[in-house]
């Protein structure tokens, strides 16, 4: 529509903040971030730093960046705060109705697929890279990225958000395909915390969930937990 | 979504029937061109913290027109409902408008349900109508409130996003505020040591920022109710 294209210049914006205001506190939310997903065999491991920032403060340290969308189904949110926790409720919304009509468990795919019309849809005024993962009765533990655009593909491993170009390195030469639990979250968290080293957008504690078919098990890996590597 | 609304949203994209106004009157007649009134900003320091018993929300009462203070004492913390209360920072105008409209629903749905209002309904709320005028709304509100499942506090930025936290600062002077609140930030405090926690990260608000200043306003909100104080500081 003709209208709602048409931003007249002389409205000011919040942004138009005089100098006594610091302008990198007044940018929108974002997520920063590094976040990570890998499948076993029999669920699915999916990984978040704890960073959110409004230009270059951080606007909560102690973020939780892995949301439920159904009970055995997480999303992990990268990119807009506002945007992708926007799209979340809509999604809960939409598979929990889906499930209610289905009278049984949703599928992973089915979640995924949601994100991705939503966010193919709007691609131009969402700023949004997700990951979904989680398992069900049909294909187990699965992990389907949709990135910035709205595509979606399967992968057994995928890492997103800012902090992901510092550990591609990393997460190709160390991922193996038959890891056990275990060792799908000593990767995880081990990835994570390499990430958040060098990237300045992500950061504080490592919020670690494994997801199987007995349930959710959800921890935390404090700033002082983390694992340790070389202090050059 | 609350089984009814006060102002039902418009159904289709903005309305900027007034923005071609204003580019009409800016642009102007020969005589002269009519500048656009500046929007007041509450230059601000807000906070909040959950203690043993509930909540305790603090703000600053200066309201700045640029350089100028347009309002020495500014209400700052707006009444949601009984048991709910939110600090606003930004433009004046829309926080005031935005938490009038959400208490005026909340009192509907009140009304409708016969059930006291959760804080996290008002976040919802809150956040459903920020996230759809894309952040030009210019609300940076910290919610705060005991409901039956808790006490709990709520940051609601002006794009929609939101973050449940157990202390924060927000506002110009959210810096030093969220120095003091790291600092001295305790779970499960009692009434006196959190109160003096929040008017010391207003106070240092109103210390370091310009746009923060005058009196600090006090709102502790607990299982039995509510009580607002005002503290008074000598001018600065």
């Amino acid at each position: 529509m003709a209208t709602a294209l048409r931003f007249p210049a002389n409205v000011s914006t919040f942004n138009n903040y005089n100098d006594l205001h610091p302008d990198w506190t007044q940018r929108e939310v974002s997520t920063g971030t590094t976040i990570m997903a890998v499948e076993f065999d029999g669920g699915v491991v999916i990984g978040a730093d704890s960073r959110t920032t409004t230009g270059a403060y951080i606007a909560n340290r102690v973020t939780d960046k892995l949301t439920p969308i159904h009970e055995r189904i997480f999303c992990c949110r990268s990119g807009s705060a506002a945007d992708t926790q926007a799209i979340a409720d809509a999604v809960t919304y939409q598979l929990g109705f889906h499930s209610i009509e289905l009278d049984e468990a949703p599928l992973v795919q089915t979640a995924a697929s949601l994100f991705r019309d939503m966010c193919y849809r709007y691609r131009e005024e969402l700023m949004a890279g997700i990951i979904v993962a989680g398992w069900d009765r049909r294909r187990g533990g699965q992990v389907y990225t949709v990135p910035v655009g709205g595509m979606m593909t399967r992968q057994p491993v995928s890492v997103g958000g800012s902090g992901s170009s510092y550990i591609y390195g990393y997460v190709d030469s160390n991922y193996r395909t038959g890891m056990s639990k275990e060792e799908c979250l000593k990767f995880t968290a081990e990835a994570l915390t390499l990430a958040m080293e060098r990237d300045g957008s992500s950061g504080g504690v490592v919020r670690l969930a494994v997801i199987s078919e007995q349930g959710v098990e959800r921890q935390a890996i404090l700033g002082n937990q983390l694992p340790k590597f070389s202090t050059v | 979504m609350a089984l009814s609304c006060v102002l039902e949203p418009a159904l289709s994209g903005f309305n900027f029937d007034n923005s071609t106004r204003n580019i009409v009157l800016e642009n102007g007649s020969e005589e002269g061109k009519i500048k656009a009134p500046k929007p007041m900003k509450t230059g601000t320091t807000i906070a909040g913290l959950v203690y043993k018993d509930g909540v305790v929300l603090g703000a600053d009462t200066r309201a700045t027109s640029d350089e100028v203070v347009a309002d020495k004492k500014c209400a700052k913390i707006h009444y949601i409902a009984p048991n709910i209360y939110c600090c606003g920072a930004g433009t004046a105008a829309d926080t005031e408008k935005t938490t009038d409209m959400l208490s005026s629903n909340l009192t509907i749905f009140s009304m409708n349900s016969g059930r006291n209002p959760r804080v996290i309904m008002a976040v919802n709320i809150l956040q459903d109508m920020l996230f759809r005028y894309r952040g030009m709304i210019g609300a940076h509100l910290i919610l705060g409130g005991v409901d039956c499942t808790g006490s709990h506090l709520y940051t609601v930025g002006p794009y929609g996003s939101m973050d449940k936290v157990p202390y924060l600062g927000m506002g110009s002077g959210k810096l030093p505020a969220m120095g003091i609140l790291e600092d001295r930030f305790k779970a499960n405090m009692d009434l006196e040591e959190a109160k003096a926690l929040v008017s010391d990260a207003i106070h240092a608000g109103i210390m370091s920022d310009l746009g923060s200043g005058n009196n600090i306003d006090l709102c502790v909100i607990t299982k039995e109710g509510w009580t607002i104080s005002d503290l008074t500081e000598s001018p600065l």
